[in-house]
């Protein structure tokens, strides 16, 4: 069993309208496929995707526990 | 090495005077290199009377970190110090201080630059603006920079 945390943020949390959820697999997947499970729509062009913390490509595949953060380009400084 | 996320206005000459003030670098240093980003009025064309900057708990420290750290591999420096606002932020507010310590101008400006750059890329911040017209809107990208592809 696979339970991992999601986490959205700015426009992308308001897009979907909740900031986080839980999700529970019986086997590893990419963070893509996680996106695409959840949403079952096309993961959007330009968005950035880190687990706990590290920016990671799309075919990173997750582990039970990972916090999988999905967000739109940063804008600071 | 220093990282400040803060939620109230800071008055970037204080933060770097204290901030030197507590180093034991006397006679150490030669150069000092500063950047502050503060908040226009205008963006895209339009009035701005209000912004603000939303983070990535945790994840922020840890990039910034990061990147000081590759920062400190490429080049000699002594000291570095970030601060960078979160919160409702009003025009003429600083949203962000670089700072960087070396001993010769050379690593001191490269390094603030090269920080800049990286903290604009990778340090998970978003700006939502809030216009003249009360409307509000996601800042999309920031402004382009080509520095560190040199």
């Amino acid at each position: 069993m696979i339970i991992i945390t999601l986490r959205y943020f700015a426009s992308l949390r308001e897009q979907i309208g909740r900031s986080q959820e839980t999700l529970t697999l019986t086997d590893s997947i990419t963070v893509l496929d996680v996106w695409q499970k959840v949403h079952q729509t096309p993961l959007p062009d330009n968005t950035l995707i880190a687990v706990n913390m590290e920016y990671v490509e799309r075919m990173h595949y997750i582990c039970d526990g990972d916090e999988v953060a999905f967000f739109p380009p940063v804008t600071g400084g | 090495m220093t990282i400040k996320i803060v939620e109230t206005v800071f008055e970037p000459f204080q933060e770097i005077h204290a901030f030197q003030m507590q180093l034991a670098l006397n006679g150490k240093f030669g150069a000092t290199s500063i950047f502050i980003g503060t908040m226009r009025d205008f963006n895209e064309g339009d009035q701005v009377h209000a912004m603000t900057l939303e983070h990535y708990e945790g994840m922020t420290q840890k990039q910034l970190e990061k990147i000081i750290e590759i920062a400190k591999d490429k080049w000699t420096i002594l000291e570095a110090l970030i601060v960078h606002r979160i919160g409702d932020i009003l025009p003429s507010e600083p949203i962000v201080l670089i700072a960087i310590w070396s001993a010769h101008r050379a690593d001191a400006f490269d390094a603030c630059q090269y920080i800049m750059e990286e903290l604009k890329s990778n340090a998970p911040f978003w700006k939502r603006e809030t216009l003249n017209s009360n409307q509000t809107r996601w800042v999309v990208k920031n402004t382009d920079s080509s520095a560190n592809q040199k």
